[in-house]
């Protein structure tokens, strides 16, 4: 994968909102943000009443997605264009969320609805009406996806990327400062993890970094490329932040997401945690 | 697991014990209007990006923050502007006019 393959402009967007088999959809930290005013002819999903099962804490499963795009109106050859606010967070958990299901052609708008605004680009409130779709989803791709067992057995063996802030990987804080402070029972972060905040990969309007700015961003830290590598954070979406520039832009080979991410390892019982910078 | 942006607004939301927490709010103004829809950053004392919020229709916003030295940024299509703070335990007002 390249930036080419993977990353599309505002400008190349607002040049393509109606061209056949694009589909744009909105996937925001603020769930209510799509109310407001949206690009014209996105489509809405709530990635935590949508995305998420609400009895367990994990995805919705393979029917459930299917259901969820048909109802949409998404279907399986269409490219689907995600963007979102605050920085394309939950925006690049989607992209990650739907290759996780297998969709093939998925694509992030650069700098999401921050450089779209910005750039004073429109914004509508009317919702499109899709036809619904027969979606096919496939069975989860666990080469993205890590999952608790495999983040305590890389210790120290695997590259583990924690992209908080600062403070939350010394454990000053626990969560982003613009939420109340909580969640975890402890504060801190997975030993040996190297600290490379996800916001490092972006400039100030939300857009990427450049390659080479990425690829030293990386490297002058000691991400080995010659081992696997886990992302995480504190609920797995700024992590899926990371995941897209090593694996969709950068190019990086076994990359995996831990969506359990603090909220699930700072909690856990037994396992080691260090704290301090 | 909540990660919804709280509404952002003058009262602190209830449940938030303010003798704990280490709030900064304040407003985006331009001159002594306010911004809404404005983008502010929570920087860190390296500078460090920490958090991020829209302001509301009023120009305000919130932040939990940690008692030290703090930067509040914000961008908008009428220009940028920052303000940095002294952030002490309970609730710390500030405001950000843009250049």
């Amino acid at each position: 994968m390249s930036r080419e393959d993977s990353l599309v402009t505002t400008e190349w967007a607002e040049q393509n909102l109606s061209t056949p088999g694009l589909v744009f959809v909105e996937v925001d930290e603020d769930t209510a943000a799509y109310d407001t005013g949206h690009l014209p002819g996105a489509v809405k999903i709530n990635w935590k009443t949508e995305l998420q099962d609400q009895v367990r804490r994990d995805f919705v499963d393979r029917a459930g997605l299917e259901k969820l795009l048909s109802a949409k109106g998404i279907s399986n050859d269409d490219t689907v264009v995600l963007y979102g606010g605050n920085n394309n967070w939950f925006a690049a958990y989607a992209y990650w969320y739907f290759k996780l299901y297998g969709h093939q052609d998925v694509k992030l708008i650069d700098g999401g609805r921050k450089k779209w605004e910005l750039d004073g680009r429109a914004l509508v409130t009317d919702v499109p009406e899709r036809v619904e779709t027969t979606y096919t989803a496939k069975d989860q791709d666990l080469s993205i996806r890590a999952l608790r067992d495999e983040v305590i057995a890389a210790i120290g063996q695997q590259n583990l990327v924690d992209v908080r802030s600062p403070d939350e990987f010394s454990g000053k804080l626990f969560a982003p400062a613009h939420l109340p402070q909580e969640a975890a029972q402890r504060a801190g972060h997975i030993p040996t993890a190297l600290n490379v905040p996800w916001s490092k990969a972006a400039n100030e309007d939300g857009t990427f970094r450049s390659d080479a700015e990425l690829t030293e961003l990386y490297s002058s830290v000691g991400l080995q490329d010659d081992k696997d590598t886990i992302a995480y954070c504190r609920i797995g979406e700024r992590s899926s932040h990371t995941w897209f520039v090593l694996t969709e832009i950068l190019g990086k080979k076994n990359v995996k997401n831990y969506d359990g991410s603090w909220t699930e390892y700072g909690s856990l019982v037994g396992v080691p945690v260090e704290v301090g910078a | 697991m909540s990660c919804a942006p709280p509404e952002q607004g003058l009262d602190v939301p209830a449940g938030v014990d303010v003798d704990q927490q280490s709030v900064v709010q304040g407003k985006v103004l331009a001159g002594s209007d306010p911004v809404g829809g404005a983008f502010v950053r929570l920087l860190d004392s390296t500078g460090e990006f920490t958090a991020e919020v829209v302001t509301s229709a009023a120009g305000d916003f919130r932040f939990y923050a940690a008692p030290g030295s703090w930067t509040v940024r914000a961008l908008s299509r009428s220009g940028n502007g920052q303000t940095n703070a002294d952030v002490r335990v309970g609730i710390n007002r500030l405001d950000v006019v843009l250049g």
